[in-house]
């Protein structure tokens, strides 16, 4: 009778699609993240109009400025590419510095975001105005707190390589910080395209 | 080997099986029941809108029926035939394609013959309503219901009266917010099993139920959506009569309500438009005076400052109130004033510390709007 | 060597392996699905309890055991607990002890997230039941249809949106869990095809889950935002739509039932080969069935809103898609009496509980056709006619297929066998009781009588048959006692059972029991489907099935301190018992004061952050 491989908890073994088991996870939480902001998203559709006595998006949207934050949530994609590229090819000081300039990008666009926030409820609009500012700040909010766990997770990346915490061959995990930043991005280009460009 | 005693008894499953007939027997013969027994019940239909969900009711049931006896057949037949008994092998078989793909295709079959008069029905019942319906707007609170009559100018509470052979059109009005308290409005569903199938009544929306009565009859009914504390105290009663005594109840309605001004009704009167500190935060604060008058109507035509009550026009020909919970008597009329909450919970009527001499004026008062 | 990975961690990992301790530190699935399982059935018993109340006071007409108010707390807590507290987390205990077991692993995917999961689950049911101390439980029943959902005066919807939202965190990572593990780590040789039903079952379920919690998360923060922040997701006055409540909660509610039945259809995929001593009829159908299943439930959730008023192309829509799904439904059953059919049968309990299912999920699929007749569907709706159908599906099939599932297992878990006789006196108490208390719903129903409502008033024809509902359920009481009674006397002097007390034929039978924290002296490898019964019986030409020659069989070990070579196990922590806290102290935080979100989220920030650099595994 032979024996079986020998299947330890985590990392450096042999699955059975070949895939790894975080990466699979983080890409089945993904899929569920997909229906969360989907539903988000199909209750703004659906309450865009209804905005009470309170302001409407063409009173408040300000496409140049947000096209601007988009952009640098966009770089920040860019930036996570090349940190784990950096990794790859093992250089952790070019991985750190680029992990870092993500996480800033995130930051600007956070900024952004409350700066923006702050001027519509200046403007007049709340979650207690109307079903569109509720939807609105909601579904941006949700979004913007995602952005700010990603900031969190790269920033204690960068802390675990400066502790060595973070092995030349962990790869991995970088991957997996990578895949939850490209998706949180790929949500704003949806709600920016949905909520902001196409007109009410 | 695991061991495993043979353990079932013959003479149970003879039991057990005569067990469960006695209590098909007994479920059927309820089913039977009559409309008097059973005033709710949906599977005695006095009208055409009934009728149509009746009857794919009556067809799926036998379906159903048939497809019970036969499977729950098989099982039973089954666990006796090839239970454990000493030197039994059971057969190695994994499958049998044949009868996997007829029993997919059958049911299939089955239920598409199920599905054409069933979405025919769908459109039946929510296509375009005939030529010379009568209109009825319904609009639900928490926890009566107001009827409108636009044709013929009348407005009343808990009571639905209709002419038979006729189609009535109910629009389901949903407000968006209730006139008591400004808060929103919640889901209601409006149900009368003999006359129709249920539609609910949503804040913001309008939907539209169709019902008629082939005869002159009472019919009673509930909501049926979940709405709060008293959801369970939210009936409704239906009148269907001869075209001519329609016509006799839209006059008497819409005539001036006899108002006996004398003695203990008389001093209800007074009372009905007298201003009461109410111990109730439910009433909007700085509204017109607190007096009965203030959200009750008693004559046809006449807009209360805060419309908020049922109609009281010709109260005294109602035979319920209270969302059509309470026979219309006196002694019903005075626990109803003297502790609204009580027999109500979740009432927005206010609770007003009425004295026995207080509700008694007012009951003889109610008790005089012919 | 054990301890280099152990001090990199910011505290020392636990050791222990006995004790109290242990239990509150494991990481171990099979500790894990006892915790899920006990806990279950204690809210049971409490959901029990809840009905046994709603029942005392429908018994007669204008009862005045309960007051309204919290008559409405009653059965919102009995559908909250029912389903939440009990039928999910049975689910997912015995799938939390089986899985790993059956595919031939050590372990899920991710111990410590599956201990969260547990810790999660404890705490929210803590959580929503203690707003029976707070105020008021939840009155607005388990759906919470807006408006009135969202001003409810008090506390208690509140705790309904919080309370969900935490179990909701714990299923959803339960689902990642599951499908992680149930894909990546299979045994050698062990091919999709050749997993146990109930394995399929459980996959499809997690995915289930993976993608309906999300939607009801987001019902629940639009709702939470209604009550706590006056939002106006559900506010008719500002433009809010109702309906769209009833479309989030319906799109996570229909996967919902499927997240509750496909468990224990897996279960007794198992159960009744076992006990008919031949192979499932049809694997591969019942298999493409449950994925079926698994996708047209998401095409069928508006049949829950059929008198909404969404217009006859929508209604015509859902009674078609509805009444298709009954075709995979159909396949199943059908697949089940083959399964039994020329089979050699042994009534043992877990296989009359199994019979049981087959025969209550008949009826109640047959009922919930008749609900696909949208017309027909008008008088029916809301009424007990519904709750009938329910109750059949659920109780006649979820619950009594976990109970199969609980008399199969019993063994594996604790090394006992239950009494034979109490749980035989228990399946038929709880047969009877449960026909008689739920049979009559149907004639309720369809003689007019509304769900949730606290009373009924006398001579509407209602009488006789809720009097008969209530007896039958204080008989489901009383054999809850039963199994209860059986429960604590096998734990004192029940029979040893072996490591293979039902000949069975799938790869947790081949362990001892209860079995070892290692679950495999060595990882099987696996060529068969049912591998473990072929290595026991060879199948000749002729049908004949005889036993293989000694020395063929795996032998079970019962030597559990030589486990060979060092197996890596994943080492206890408290890490996630110490993050669980956070979620609830949030959402307290969020109902009282928000300086607690800031503790809460803390604590929970922190202790993930304890997790993250905590080495996943000590050395054996």
């Amino acid at each position: 009778m032979a024996t079986g491989e020998l299947t330890p908890a985590v990392h450096e073994h042999h699955t059975s699609t070949g895939l790894d088991n975080t990466k699979m996870a983080m890409w089945a939480f993904l899929g569920s993240e997909c229906l969360f902001f989907g539903s988000f998203i199909s209750t703004y559709l659906l309450y865009r109009n209804q905005t009470a006595d309170g302001p409407t998006s063409a009173d408040l949207y300000d496409i140049p400025y947000t096209s601007v934050s988009s952009f640098v949530l966009l770089m920040s994609s860019l930036t996570m590419v090349l940190a784990l590229a950096a990794c790859h090819r093992k250089d952790q000081r070019g991985m750190r510095a680029w992990l870092l300039a993500t996480a800033l990008l995130g930051m600007v666009f956070i900024g952004g975001q409350i700066y923006e926030f702050t001027e519509f409820a200046h403007e007049g609009l709340a979650l207690s105005v109307s079903p569109f500012g509720s939807s609105f700040f909601v579904l941006t909010g949700f979004h913007g707190a995602h952005v700010t766990v990603g900031i969190l997770m790269l920033l204690l990346l960068v802390g675990m390589s400066m502790f060595d915490r973070l092995g030349p061959d962990d790869s991995r995990k970088v991957e997996l910080i990578g895949l939850y930043w490209h998706f949180v991005d790929i949500v704003w280009i949806i709600i920016f395209t949905v909520v902001y460009l196409i007109p009410s | 080997m695991a061991k495993t005693k043979p353990a079932y008894s013959r003479t149970f499953t003879r039991r057990a099986v005569r067990g469960a007939l006695v209590l098909l027997l007994l479920l059927s013969a309820t089913a039977c029941a009559r409309s008097e027994d059973v005033p709710q019940s949906s599977l005695e239909p006095a009208g055409e809108f009934a009728r149509a969900p009746d009857v794919l009711w009556n067809v799926t049931l036998a379906i159903a029926a048939v497809v019970f006896v036969l499977v729950q057949g098989v099982l039973v037949f089954a666990l006796i035939r090839f239970r454990h008994k000493e030197g039994r092998k059971a057969a190695q078989f994994h499958g049998n394609t044949k009868v996997e793909v007829a029993l997919t295709v059958v049911p299939a079959l089955i239920l598409a013959g199920l599905a054409i008069p069933t979405v025919g029905t769908i459109f039946d019942l929510q296509g375009d309503p005939a030529t010379d319906v009568m209109r009825v707007e319904v609009i639900a609170h928490q926890f009566w219901w107001e009827f409108n009559y636009p044709e013929q100018g009348v407005t009343t509470a808990n009571e639905l009266h209709i002419p038979v052979d006729q189609e009535v059109v109910l629009e389901l009005q949903g407000a968006a917010t209730d006139a008591v308290d400004g808060n929103a409005e919640v889901i209601h569903s409006f149900w009368i099993p003999r006359l129709g199938g249920a539609q609910d009544m949503i804040p913001g929306h309008t939907n539209f139920l169709r019902i008629s009565a082939d005869e002159p009859g009472r019919f009673m009914g509930q909501c049926k959506e979940f709405c709060g504390l008293s959801h369970a105290n939210m009936r409704v009663v239906a009148y269907s009569h001869t075209q001519e005594d329609f016509d006799a109840w839209v006059e008497e309605q819409n005539a001036p309500a006899a108002e006996n001004a004398s003695g203990d009704a008389g001093a209800g009167q007074e009372l009905f438009t007298e201003t009461f500190d109410v111990r109730s935060t439910v009433v909007e604060e700085g509204a017109d005076a607190y007096q009965c008058a203030s959200c009750h109507a008693v004559q046809p035509g006449v807009e209360v400052p805060l419309r908020t009550g049922p109609n009281l026009t010709h109260f005294a020909s109602r035979s319920t109130f209270a969302g059509a919970t309470f026979e219309n008597n006196a002694e019903n009329l005075a626990a109803w004033l003297r502790d609204p909450h009580g027999v109500r919970p979740g009432s927005k009527m206010p609770a007003l510390d009425l004295s026995e001499d207080e509700i008694n004026d007012l009951v003889a008062y109610l008790q005089s709007l012919e | 060597m054990a301890t280099a990975a152990a001090q990199g961690g910011l505290f020392r990992r636990p050791t222990a392996t006995t004790g109290w301790w242990s239990w509150v530190t494991t990481v171990d699935h099979k500790k894990i699905g006892i915790l899920y399982c006990a806990t279950a059935l204690a809210f049971f018993v409490i959901g029990g309890i809840e009905a046994l109340a709603i029942r005392t006071q429908l018994a007669v007409p204008n009862g005045t055991t309960l007051t309204a108010e919290t008559y409405n707390q009653f059965f919102t807590m009995h559908g909250l607990t029912m389903i939440f507290l009990v039928v999910m987390p049975l689910g997912v205990g015995i799938m939390n002890y089986l899985a790993p077991l059956m595919i031939g692993a050590r372990d899920v995917a991710f111990p410590r997230i599956n201990a969260f999961s547990y810790w999660v689950f404890l705490l929210g049911g803590l959580f929503l039941y203690s707003s029976f101390f707070l105020g008021g439980a939840p009155d607005g029943g388990w759906f919470g249809y807006a408006p009135l959902s969202t001003q409810l005066p008090g506390n208690g919807m509140t705790f309904y949106a919080l309370g969900l939202q935490i179990l909701g965190v714990a299923s959803l990572l339960g689902a990642v869990n599951f499908i992680v593990t149930i894909l990546n780590m299979r045994a050698p040789g062990m091919t999709l095809m050749r997993m146990p039903v109930f394995i399929w079952m459980t996959l499809v379920t997690a995915f289930l889950l993976l993608f309906a919690m999300p939607v009801i998360a987001v019902a629940l923060f639009e709702l939470m935002f209604d009550r706590v922040y006056n939002a106006n997701f559900f506010n008719p006055a500002t433009g809010g739509d109702p309906v769209l409540w009833q479309h989030l909660f319906w799109l996570f509610g229909h996967p919902e039932v499927y997240i509750m039945i496909l468990p224990a259809m897996g279960i007794i995929s198992d159960v009744l080969p076992t006990f008919s001593r031949k192979p499932i009829f049809g694997y591969a159908a019942i298999v493409f069935a449950g994925i079926a299943i698994g996708f047209m439930g998401w095409g069928v959730w508006a049949h829950h809103m059929f008198a909404v008023g969404l217009g006859p192309v929508a209604n015509s829509a859902f009674a078609l898609s509805t009444m298709f799904i009954a075709v995979p439904t159909g396949v199943k059953i059908f697949n089940w009496l083959g399964t039994m059919w020329k089979g050699d049968l042994h009534f043992n309990t877990p296989m009359l509980f199994a019979i049981g299912f087959v025969s209550m999920f008949i009826i109640g699929g047959l009922s919930g056709v008749t609900h696909a007749i949208v017309p027909s569907d008008a008088q029916q709706t809301d009424t007990y006619y519904i709750v009938a159908h329910f109750h059949y599906v659920l109780f006649g099939g979820a619950i009594f297929g976990l109970f199969s599932g609980l008399y199969y297992w019993w063994p594996k878990v604790f090394g006992k066998l239950l009494s034979e006789g109490l749980g035989k006196v228990h399946f038929w108490l709880m047969f009877i009781g449960f026909n008689l208390a739920f049979g009559p719903m149907h004639i309720l129903g369809l003689e007019g009588m509304p769900r949730r409502t606290y009373t009924y008033p006398d001579g509407m024809g209602w009488n006789l048959w809720n009097l008969v509902a209530t007896v039958g359920a204080f008989i489901i009481a009383v054999s809850i006692a039963v199994f209860l009674v059986n429960a604590v006397r096998t734990k004192r002097k029940g029979r040893e059972a072996g490591a293979d007390p039902w000949d069975g034929r799938t790869l947790e039978w081949s362990t001892p029991s209860p079995a070892p924290a290692y679950n495999f002296a060595e990882v099987p490898i696996v060529k068969a489907r049912d591998d473990f019964w072929h290595r026991k019986y060879v199948v000749k030409p002729d049908e004949q099935v005889t036993p293989v020659v000694a020395g063929g069989a795996v032998a079970a070990h019962e030597d559990e301190h030589d486990p060979g070579h060092g197996i890596h196990l994943p080492a206890p922590s408290f890490l996630p018992v110490l993050a669980a806290p956070g979620l609830p102290i949030m959402a307290y935080g969020v109902i009282y004061s928000w300086p607690l979100i800031v503790v809460g989220g803390l604590l929970l920030l922190l202790a993930l952050f304890g997790w993250v650099l905590e080495p996943s595994e000590v050395e054996h």
